[in-house]
């Protein structure tokens, strides 16, 4: 594999995709509000969030499928705002695949080729090149419904692909399959986006999948963008409690602010490297911390940063153990912490046990408690 | 100076070559409905408030009609024959449809193939086999036990076999479709059978019984040929109507009687409209269809009941199979193809079955054309919500006219040589009245007679159809028409034959709509049979119904044989269950 970085592709410094304070109403109701957002060239973007966040309808925006009610979108140096789907440049892949079910594999790929005035042979070549892109070869006289799930997805994509679009959009494309084939689906469709170099967007709710494919995040929330950032920056470094819950697990813990980087958790006082900006000492906030993030030691020994808990409920997860403490002096909100099986071994953990919990300073966020 | 802060206007979205075209498509679709449909309908409104010179009289023709007892008797009349044939019928065929869902009987595709058979005759046909059984000189006419066949009984009778089948369609629909796993629980929970029936089978049924009680109903009170072959004096709306247009032309009534016709009609059609809003989805992803299992005595006594009503069946079939072929009832039985010697009659002649071929031919042809392309473009256009939902609209109206209301309403609409624009006194030349008595005005009748169940079959084969085809298309920059020709089409053939079947059958059994509207050259046999029939030439009107029987069952065999060439030829791509993954390469 060529592992050309999508940054190295950047021709300059003007982005392929820009979207500029984008807002769609349904009636009365906003789905979308004033998102402003730039995508490079060759890049995987993934829009991630719940359901009903506005995630598909800015996909749909973009597709030209859905008008904004205002805002500009700029394609490849063009303002498309306003053009229907036919007069954009785009391959799109859904859920569903829409592969055409009276249709061969070979006539599926070759369907927006035929249209082009391209010479059957140059069809047939093509079409050839896209079955081996995906792995498919040899099966170009099948039917769809004679497919697995995995492989008519494929054939989706390589259909999206045939005529060469420039942003290529994918519509939550591997939630219809089998959990394993998902997996492995995820690295195979990010290794030809690499391949292709095709600007991609792909909405999913799936945060992993967010996390294993794209190069950047879109994180939004009831219409609006909670956080844009690589994969690594939106886990380590959420920008509000609600990425912070959305993307991976983490605790929330309730604190309160003495001085800077110095802040009140039940009994003990905690230091942390992250600042907390515009937050007075007496502040009520709310602290977080990942579970795998935490150091659980012998209740004896004396650690900086640290509380005294108490095993409330101890969970084995197969990898690790999901263990739940109770922290002296923090009423109704338990800790989870991930500990290794072999921890568990080496301090016999049981439930009703008292253990030292430490919490690293370069790992809690803290939040102003809304 | 103030300062006004401009709001920025919603951006108009600017129309592909595929939204204008799909945009024109729905406004000519619109304007024809519009015209086959309200133009009509408000010449015949307007026509009940004008005397017999076209002057404008308010209510009067209306307090004349409410003064004639006689008339008044006819509407009461209609709703006893409507309800009493609704509750017989849904009955019946409530019973036969279990038969066939709910238990484990054999022969049940028979038995299923054997409800459909009425569908295939006109509603004169089974009033004419009750005239041979029970009339004055009847087979076994003593059954009635002196009661007169003429009347409420005959009708009744008549009816029920002719609505069973569109009953049966409905019930058999409703019932299968169960979730086993309510009835695993109530097994569970030592539920009795009774009580199972009715907190379970009951309920899930419910909407499709309310369904079948308003098509009932409304076919009930619509139709004409078994009330005019076997009415007697009990007089109907229906007749009402024709009597007035074609006994005494006596226009300004008929379109009075239409119009109250119309009002039960309506009525039932917005109950059942305001009852299938209300149906939720009884069925969900995870049910489990429910299967039967095997009862004896169960079984055996529903395979009664089946063969009780097959032989009815077929047996009010029989009959006017048999009378057709006799010389001379019940004076010489000898056999006999006289009564086919159709150009020998008053009637029509062959001429008159060769014409309604070619109208239901045209009807077949054009009306799914019409049909299925409008709801394609109802159902699929991108753009235009509104106006594509208030054509979803226009498109069911036709359910709620009455063949007889329409065909008048046809006359009024179509014979006139001038119209007058209302409240301007501007007279302009109908543009429409070449069509008068032409073979064209009887097939857009029945075509728009019979538009709103063939357009909601259409609709429903598209809404199963994957709605990212036609953004696919669009990302692929295909025209949406190639579309439409190479996947929608093809993928939705069962569908259209289902359709054109349909339009096929009814064009050739129909009597209420175009028995107003058939000219010195547009003779149709439907219409033969009722004028045969009327001058006491009845053997040769059983001979013309049967023509009809047996014209729509060698469509209906086509059709079947069609249907299972083209499942074979593309099973391929139709065959549904999952395909297992191939073994994965771990290490792509």
């Amino acid at each position: 594999m060529s592992g050309a970085e999508p940054s190295a592709n950047r021709k300059d410094n003007r982005p392929y995709l820009n979207i500029e304070g984008l807002t769609k109403k349904f009636g009365e109701f906003v789905a979308l509000q004033d998102i402003s957002l730039d995508v490079h060239e060759s890049e995987f973007v993934c829009f991630l969030g719940p359901s009903g966040c506005g995630k598909t309808t800015l996909l749909r925006c973009i597709a030209g499928l859905d008008i904004q009610t205002s805002g500009r979108i700029i394609q490849g140096g063009e303002d498309v705002s306003t053009l229907p789907p036919t007069a954009r440049d785009f391959g799109i892949v859904f859920q569903s695949y829409a592969l055409f079910p009276n249709l061969t594999v070979h006539k599926n790929l070759a369907y927006g080729l035929e249209n082009r005035r391209i010479n059957k042979e140059a069809i047939a070549k093509r079409v050839e090149e896209l079955l081996e892109l995906v792995g498919l070869t040899g099966q170009d006289t099948k039917y769809p419904a004679q497919l697995s799930g995995g492989q008519q997805q494929r054939v989706a994509l390589a259909r999206a692909l045939a005529t060469s679009p420039g942003l290529l959009l994918l519509d939550e494309p591997l939630s219809a399959l089998d959990a394993k084939v998902r997996v492995h689906l995820r690295h195979e469709v990010k290794a030809l986006q690499r391949r292709l170099g095709v600007t991609t967007i792909m909405v999913t709710h799936d945060q992993e999948e967010a996390l294993t494919m794209a190069d950047r995040i879109v994180v939004m929330d009831q219409g609006v963008i909670g956080q844009v950032g690589t994969p690594v920056e939106i886990y380590r470094d959420p920008a509000s409690p609600f990425v912070a819950d959305f993307v991976g697990t983490m605790n929330f813990l309730p604190g309160a602010v003495i001085a800077p980087q110095r802040l009140h958790l039940g009994r003990v006082e905690l230091h942390c490297t992250n600042g907390f900006d515009g937050l007075e000492p007496g502040k009520v906030v709310t602290l977080c911390i990942r579970p795998e993030d935490l150091v659980v030691r012998d209740s004896g020994c004396e650690a900086p940063n640290s509380a005294i808990a108490c095993v409330n409920a101890l969970e084995f997860l197969g990898a690790f153990y999901r263990a739940t403490l109770d922290v002296d002096g923090v009423d109704d909100q338990p800790l989870v912490v991930d500990l290794p099986p072999k921890l568990i071994g080496e301090l016999d953990i049981r439930v009703g046990l008292e253990v030292t919990v430490v919490f690293p300073e370069d790992r809690i966020r803290v939040f102003a408690t809304s | 100076m103030a300062e006004i802060t401009a709001i920025p206007a919603p951006l108009r979205p600017a129309l592909s070559r595929d939204d204008r075209i799909q945009g024109g498509g729905l406004v000519i679709l619109a304007i024809a409905l519009s015209a086959a449909i309200f133009l009509p309908l408000y010449a015949m409104l307007s026509r009940s408030f004008e005397d017999a010179d076209g002057n404008f009289i308010g209510f009067a023709n209306y307090i004349e009609y409410f003064g004639t007892p006689t008339l008044v008797s006819s509407a009461q009349h209609t709703i006893t024959i409507g309800v009493v044939t609704t509750v017989i019928v849904v009955t019946l065929a409530f019973i036969y449809a279990y038969a066939l869902t709910r238990s484990c009987m054999p022969f049940k595709g028979l038995f299923r193939a054997i409800a459909i058979i009425p569908i295939l005759a006109p509603s004169l046909l089974p009033a004419i086999s009750l005239v041979y059984l029970f009339g004055n000189q009847g087979m076994i006419k003593e059954v009635l036990l002196g009661h007169s066949i003429y009347g409420p009984i005959g009708i009744v009778i008549a009816l029920a076999f002719w609505i069973f089948p569109h009953t049966v369609l409905i019930l058999t629909t409703a019932l299968s479709t169960a979730d086993a796993r309510l009835y695993e629980v109530a097994i569970a929970l030592r539920t009795s059978k009774l009580r199972t029936f009715f907190t379970i089978t009951l309920p899930g049924a419910k909407y499709g019984v309310m369904s079948a009680c308003f098509v009932a109903f409304t076919y009930a009170i619509t139709d004409f040929g078994a009330p005019k072959v076997i009415g007697g004096w009990y007089n109907v709306l229906s007749v009402d109507i024709y009597k007035q247009v074609v006994g005494q032309w006596n226009f300004q009534m008929g379109a009075v009687v239409s119009i109250i016709l119309l009002f039960p009609v309506l009525l039932s059609f917005i109950a059942d409209r305001l009852v299938q809003r209300r149906q939720v989805a009884q069925i969900s992803a995870q049910s489990v269809p429910l299967v039967p299992t095997p009862n004896r005595r169960f079984d055996l006594i529903m395979l009664a009941y089946c063969l009780v009503i097959a032989f009815i069946l077929i047996g009010l079939l029989a009959v006017s199979a048999y009378a057709s072929l006799i010389k001379f009832w019940p004076y010489n039985l000898s056999l006999t193809l006289d009564n086919y010697q159709f150009d020998l009659m008053d009637g029509g002649g062959w001429e008159a079955y060769r014409n309604s071929i070619v109208m239901a031919v045209w009807t077949a042809v054009l009306g799914t054309l019409i049909i299925f392309t409008g709801a394609y473009l109802i159902e699929k256009s991108q753009r235009y919500a509104n106006f594509r939902s208030s054509l979803q609209f226009i498109a069911i109206v036709p359910l709620a006219v009455p063949g007889m209301v329409l065909g008048l309403a046809y006359i009024f609409f179509f014979n006139p040589l001038t119209f007058t624009i209302p409240f301007t006194g501007i007279e302009l030349a109908n543009p429409f009245n070449f069509l008068y008595a032409t073979m064209g005005i009887l097939v857009i009748c029945t075509i728009v007679h019979y538009y709103t169940v063939p357009h909601l079959t259409a609709l429903t084969a598209l809404k199963q159809m994957d709605s990212e085809f036609e953004t696919v298309s669009a990302s692929l920059k295909v025209p949406f028409y190639k579309t439409f020709a190479r996947v929608t089409f093809p993928v939705c053939l069962p569908a259209i034959l289902e359709i054109s079947f349909y339009l096929f059958v009814n064009a050739m059994t129909t009597v209420s709509a175009v028995v107003f509207l058939w000219g010195p050259n547009t003779h149709l046999a439907s219409v033969a049979v009722l004028n045969m029939d009327d001058q006491g030439d009845i053997a040769p009107a059983a001979a013309m119904a049967m023509m009809i029987v047996y014209t729509s069952a060698a469509v209906r065999i086509a059709y079947t044989m069609l249907t299972r060439g083209l499942q074979r030829r593309t099973q391929a791509w139709r065959q549904r269950e999952s395909v297992a993954e191939p073994v994965l390469n771990p290490n792509p």
